[in-house]
């Protein structure tokens, strides 16, 4: 990854959204193109049948399924496997799951992006359609009959007409000496023969959970393990001018400390810098922490105030900027001089605050490291190691713990860089351990952003030109230092795909300067776009006089696949093909159309601080609908109790959690919009911990989220991401219903509603 | 020299007596189900039971354990089916499941003292419990059906 100087637009794609060439590629691949010996062989690896790098079956009818994207609480672990075993027709209950290291084997590992069941659906099917079909050959050769004549159930390979049957662990010896089935060689079940995809499904760690066994990044421990408290140089860049340890050292389990190199620009996912202090105990670390004195050199980036950035930011997305779309010709329909509407929202920095904060255990001996981290991308732990040690990628090996959240902080691995440097110098074993006030204060953050609408109305109020205008420090930033301007898949997420059926729109995009790491968090740019988009279509249809959703119907048309290209974007589509995935207008008004008849919308009329907003948005591929309706008090304190999500996400492989995945993206949204600020004051964060960046409680949560699917036999899309950005824009409009205020600024806290 | 049980099991700590339990628990006894979530007690991830009551452990130094009961998640239940945690697993509450040993500890100590609470008792005894992947609906249904099961 320090090999990243040109940063293009396709270069990055590659990294961030992979899903290219390379996935479509490893779908399928027959076991005989992994010459080299794996790292860590898996017990699938090991099976006695293993027609699939994710799949082995023993003779005593064990299924081990790996799971090689992490788990960070959307049940992906489970979800793919249910994937396998029901292409196999295995009894569930004789599943046992691994989660997979690092390794190029497995194909893309970036667990970001709502894309796992995506790109891997096929693959998983087709790893288990492989055992089945080879269980199947080894049975009907037994059995001297053809293998057309014998189906599976449910761990068994059964001869219909003979009524014989075989369980698969006996068929195992046999079916091993089988070649493995090319991909188009196997027969996929039909939708009428799945058992497993599309049933609530509990997730596979669920026990351990409640009883405390399951095993996050902070719960490993290595023989002759040393911990370490890293404090950060407090501006981005700075690096230690001074250092007195000797309080630090002076506290009883602290062995030394350790000055860290600050990276080199770009930071990408290089450590910070500043000093680590090395003691027995956990606690030892963070009191010895507490006691070092050290002055910082500086960089630039001390000048970062937010009130003045934020200024800046506004001024920046009010003046003309890169064209990213063009449609038809807005400057010639404004120039008529009819009726023109014209806002600018605003959305600050955030912090993923994932309840486990970022932690690592690495062992480096002998020119070879082993790192133990709850990551979201082992790969890039692989990369980010090899390059800050100087040593090969193959000699990194990466086990992926449980994430105790990740949100897409633990898509870096800066922290597992961390514990590599230190394991070298101190030969043995070390725990990082952030703390929260780390975690808050040295984010890859969800950028801050501004957006500017404007549009000229018809005499219904219909959009007859739309401007729209954002302007954030970008993630580009964190790849190519003094970035200014996005990648353009930062644009794709919300900007350029504006669904609504207008003659003309332009898109454009305006620089704005980083002064902290800045990365990709929860439906990242998708989050502010929408915000302002639909709460700007609300607008419209609020100053029309006319139902919100009944204006945005209209507002997509009759629904078609939108034709990008020709508007002059060349569009990421989340690095899914256009032809395959598109964007369908029609499946964003079924949404919408079905969160009206499910929500009760329309039913109850606004005012005196209650009210109901929707809004719709189509993100990974995936159409959600949401309605968030809220009471909003005297005092202008916002109570939700109660948001509809309406999802199109294709064929649902766990319905339980995608419904779990659409509550928490809402209660994220919610907490998000009304607390969610992350502010600097001479280039350092002003927030700590949990009681200044506030996230949403049970007691101001939504109440009660409704899940609802639209039937689909579509391909299945991304679930993780799509259900927070039509939450703030619904919220928005939702508080206009009820007080007749406009929301344009988040976090709520930032205003009076009352 | 500070006596006191955990999980049943008589443990004594000698050392610096400040250094909250939840630490004790972790890197001495390995019991990792408590969770280090922001160590200012503002989250509720390292939440266990001092002599029946939720406590949390990051805010509670060894010197104030003197002679007391203490109970970590893996102590909730000897096979794990405690009513809350049969509650938590029937209604699929965990997301990423680092908050929940906490979240369960609270929730049992609640029903201790308050068998069938009520919404606002649930928001007023959960509140300080965060979860980031925002389960706290089906935390508040499972409160419920556990306080049943109970009754």
């Amino acid at each position: 990854m320090n090999t990243i100087e040109n940063v293009s637009r396709r270069h990055f794609l590659e990294g961030v959204f992979t899903a290219g060439a390379f996935v479509l590629a490893s779908r399928v691949v027959p076991r005989s193109v992994w010459a080299q010996t794996p790292a860590v062989r898996t017990n699938a690896d090991m099976a006695a049948l293993n027609p699939s790098v994710y799949l082995g079956i023993q003779p005593d009818g064990t299924v081990f399924i790996v799971t090689h994207r992490s788990e960070m609480g959307t049940g992906i672990r489970t979800s793919l496997p249910m994937v396998a075993a029901d292409e196999l027709d295995a009894d569930w209950k004789r599943v046992r799951i691994e989660q997979g290291i690092g390794d190029t084997r497995y194909g893309d590992q970036n667990t970001d992006g709502s894309r796992s069941i995506r790109d891997f659906y096929e693959a998983f099917r087709q790893a288990g359609a492989s055992a089945r079909a080879m269980l199947v050959s080894a049975a009907a050769a037994q059995w001297n009959v053809p293998a057309s004549e014998c189906t599976t159930q449910n761990h068994e390979v059964v001869h219909q007409a003979s009524g014989r049957r075989l369980a698969y662990g006996a068929l195992v010896p046999a079916a091993a000496k089988l070649p493995v089935p090319k991909a188009g060689e196997v027969q996929f079940k039909p939708k009428s023969a799945w058992k497993l995809v599309g049933q609530e499904t509990s997730t596979y760690d669920q026990q351990d959970i409640v009883t405390g066994k399951a095993q996050f990044g902070l719960d490993v421990f290595r023989e002759g393990m040393v911990h370490a408290s890293i404090e950060h140089p407090p501006v981005l860049g700075g690096t230690v001018k001074s250092l007195n340890d000797k309080g630090a050292l002076a506290v009883k389990g602290v062995q030394q400390t350790v000055t860290l190199d600050t990276f080199k620009p770009p930071h990408l996912f290089q450590p910070l810098g500043g000093v680590a202090v090395i003691a027995s105990s956990t606690w030892a670390a963070m009191q010895g922490r507490k006691q070092l004195k050290i002055d910082w050199n500086d960089t630039p980036h001390g000048g970062f105030e937010s009130e003045a950035f934020k200024k800046q930011l506004i001024q920046t997305v009010n003046q003309p900027a890169k064209v990213a779309r063009n449609l038809g010709n807005v400057d010639a329909e404004f120039g008529k001089g009819g009726k023109v509407l014209e806002a600018t929202y605003y959305t600050p920095l955030a912090a993923h605050a994932s309840m486990e904060p970022p932690a690592a255990v690495a062992d480096v001996r002998d020119g070879k490291a082993t790192v133990w981290a709850p990551t979201q991308n082992p790969q890039a732990v692989q990369d980010a190691v090899s390059a800050v040690l100087g040593i090969d990628k193959k000699d990194v090996i990466c086990h992926v713990t449980l994430l105790g959240g990740a949100f897409g902080r633990k898509s870096k691995p800066d922290y597992a860089a961390e514990a590599a440097v230190l394991s070298k110098q101190l030969g043995k074993p070390v725990k990082v351990v952030w703390t929260r006030e780390d975690d808050i204060r040295f984010d890859y953050y969800h950028t801050t952003a501004a957006v500017y609408h404007k549009a000229s109305v018809d005499g219904r109020g219909r959009p007859t030109a739309w401007l729209h205008r954002s302007a954030f420090p970008p993630i580009a930033s964190t790849f190519a230092p003094g970035a200014r301007e996005p990648l353009g898949f930062e644009l794709d997420l919300g900007l350029v795909d504006l669904p609504y059926d207008v003659p003309n729109i332009r898109a454009e995009n305006g620089p704005a300067d980083a002064h902290v790491r800045i990365g990709w968090f929860r439906a990242v740019s998708n989050n502010f776009h929408a915000f302002a988009a639909h709460s700007f279509a609300d607008e419209m249809a609020k100053a029309a006089g006319r139902d919100s959703l009944e204006f945005l119907l209209d507002l997509l048309g009759p629904g078609k696949v939108l034709d990008l290209k020709s508007q002059g974007v060349d569009y990421s589509n989340y690095g899914a093909p256009y032809d395959k995935y598109p964007i369908d207008t029609r499946r964003l008004r079924r949404v919408l159309e079905v969160a009206g008849e499910r929500s009760g919308w329309g039913k109850r009329k606004p005012g005196n601080g209650w009210g109901m907003g929707i809004a719709a948005h189509r993100s990974f591929n995936t159409y959600v609908a949401s309605v968030v309706e809220v009471e909003v008090s005297a005092a202008g304190v916002v109570r939700v109790p109660r948001i509809d999500q309406v999802v199109d996400a294709g064929v649902i492989v766990n319905p339980d959690r995608v419904r779990s995945q659409m509550e928490g993206a809402a209660v994220m949204a919610v907490g998000l919009a009304r607390t969610g600020e992350i502010t600097a004051a001479g280039g350092r964060i002003r927030q700590s911990n949990f009681n200044d960046f506030r996230v949403a409680r049970m007691n101001d949560a939504p109440y009660q989220v409704n899940v609802h699917f639209v039937e689909s036999d579509a391909l299945p899309t991304g679930v993780g991401e799509p259900g927070l950005p039509p939450v703030l824009a619904a919220l928005g409009n939702a508080i206009h219903a009820a007080t007749g205020r406009r929301v344009r600024e988040l976090p709520l806290t930032s205003q009076k509603l009352s | 020299m500070v006596n006191f049980t955990v999980n049943g099991r008589a443990q004594g700590f000698e050392g610096d007596e400040e250094m909250p339990l939840l630490w004790f628990l972790r890197d001495d006894l390995r019991l990792t189900g408590t969770r280090f979530g922001c160590g200012a007690g503002l989250c509720g991830a390292c939440t266990v039971h001092i002599d029946g009551v939720a406590v949390r452990s990051c805010q509670t130094p060894l010197r104030t354990l003197q002679s007391k009961r203490v109970v970590t998640i893996e102590g909730l239940s000897p096979d794990g089916r405690h009513p809350v945690q049969r509650a938590w697993v029937s209604h699929d509450v965990a997301q990423c499941g680092y908050c929940q040993a906490g979240q369960i500890m609270q929730a049992a100590s609640l029903l201790t003292r308050t068998p069938s609470p009520s919404d606002q008792d649930i928001d007023r005894a959960m509140a300080g419990n965060i979860c980031r992947c925002g389960t706290y609906q089906r935390i508040r249904a499972a409160i419920k059906d556990a306080a049943k099961e109970r009754a």
